[in-house]
């Protein structure tokens, strides 16, 4: 019996983007997606716009969205903590139907989890109404065609966990 | 110092086809842009969210390359924010410009001085934060014979405008409401852009 190794690369998740016509990734780096940053950078069909806090993300977002563009945010958990107000006032209240694609920190499938970035993310995204997917594989990735559908059908943000850090 | 209304005023009737993203005492329903404005339909205003009108206008700019974007900010907002700027002049869209509304003072929650008010420099911020240009108006007078230069600059540019404190102390829910809803303008802005 060989062990099938499951892991999340890059290509996965840009190809969904480009697929779905998202135009610009507003992003602040974490460690469960920095293996990203080369393709990001590398692929022509989106527009990197970093940022130095992620409440920035939410209203930048938004600016692109309201001038015809199609937005993604990708952030940590830890930053969507601090992006409340954001997501109330120019994510919820604007019915913007912007997908949050959530590095997953102190995620763990063995149900100990000790990281309170990990413990809390899941009931922020309740209490805010906010749906969200989880993609840990290569073969999770087309969720992030479903959170894009469902976040234009439905107008609202909608949230992506990525939860196990992108291989090489 | 200027007047709030003067110098929304004053920029409204300098935006040409521009977009403006009003946020705080520069979207005031009594003496902000919604009482001068010449083109509603092409006004973002931002209220909620507090601090994030710049971040706001930086998406817009970069999603419509091809028309200028005001930015109509309060220096307590934007101390909120104040990142904004390296993450804007990073991005350095040519078509933003960012008016600072520098009263010194929280307006909208009874006139609570910002921390700073005074002696905090705002053009060497965003001088320091890599904006293109950076202009700085006093009174009434420099502003109505500098501002054609500021607006002529390629941006993103700061323009930082010594503004007299309006205060508010009437409890929020008891101040006239705007005749246009955030929720509304952006809803239609897409369609007055041709974008959806």
């Amino acid at each position: 019996m060989t062990t099938q190794e499951a892991v999340l690369h890059p290509p996965a998740v840009i190809s969904e983007l480009v697929k779905n016509n998202v135009t610009h990734v507003v992003w602040l780096p974490d460690s469960e997606t920095n293996f990203m940053y080369q393709l990001l950078t590398a692929e022509p069909s989106l527009d990197l716009v970093p940022v130095c806090r992620e409440g920035e993300t939410m209203a930048i977002a938004a600016g692109l969205w309201v001038g015809g563009k199609k937005p993604v945010v990708l952030i940590q958990n830890t930053g969507i903590f601090e992006s409340g107000d954001s997501i109330r006032g120019l994510g919820l209240d604007i019915n913007q139907p912007l997908v949050m694609l959530i590095g997953y920190r102190g995620w763990s499938r063995h149900g100990v989890t000790t990281d309170s970035a990990a413990r809390f993310i899941e009931h922020i995204l309740h209490a805010w109404g906010i749906n969200y997917y989880l993609i840990e594989t290569d073969e999770d990735a087309g969720r992030i065609s479903i959170a894009l559908e469902e976040a234009e059908r439905t107008q609202k943000p909608v949230a992506v966990l990525v939860g196990t850090e992108f291989g090489a | 110092m200027i007047k709030n209304e003067d110098a929304v005023k004053i920029i409204d009737s300098k935006r040409n086809g521009s977009l403006i993203v009003p946020t705080m005492n520069a979207n005031n329903v009594s003496f902000g842009l919604p009482t001068v404005t010449s083109a509603q339909d092409f006004d973002l205003p931002l209220s909620g969210a507090m601090s994030k009108a710049s971040s706001l206008g930086l998406g817009l700019a970069l999603a419509q390359p091809d028309r200028k974007v005001f930015v109509l900010d309060g220096d307590g907002s934007l101390l909120m924010n104040l990142g904004a700027l390296v993450t804007l002049a990073n991005k350095a869209p040519k078509n933003l410009y960012h008016f600072l509304f520098n009263n010194g003072v929280y307006a909208v929650t009874g006139g609570q001085p910002i921390p700073g008010a005074g002696s905090s420099d705002w053009e060497g911020m965003a001088k320091a934060a890599g904006y293109a240009a950076v202009f700085s108006f006093e009174d009434l007078e420099d502003l109505t014979t500098g501002i054609d230069q500021a607006l002529a600059a390629e941006g993103p540019v700061f323009i930082h405008l010594a503004v007299e404190p309006q205060v508010e102390n009437t409890p929020v829910q008891y101040r006239p409401r705007p005749s246009r809803s955030v929720q509304q303008a952006f809803r239609e802005l897409p369609l007055t852009l041709g974008v959806k």
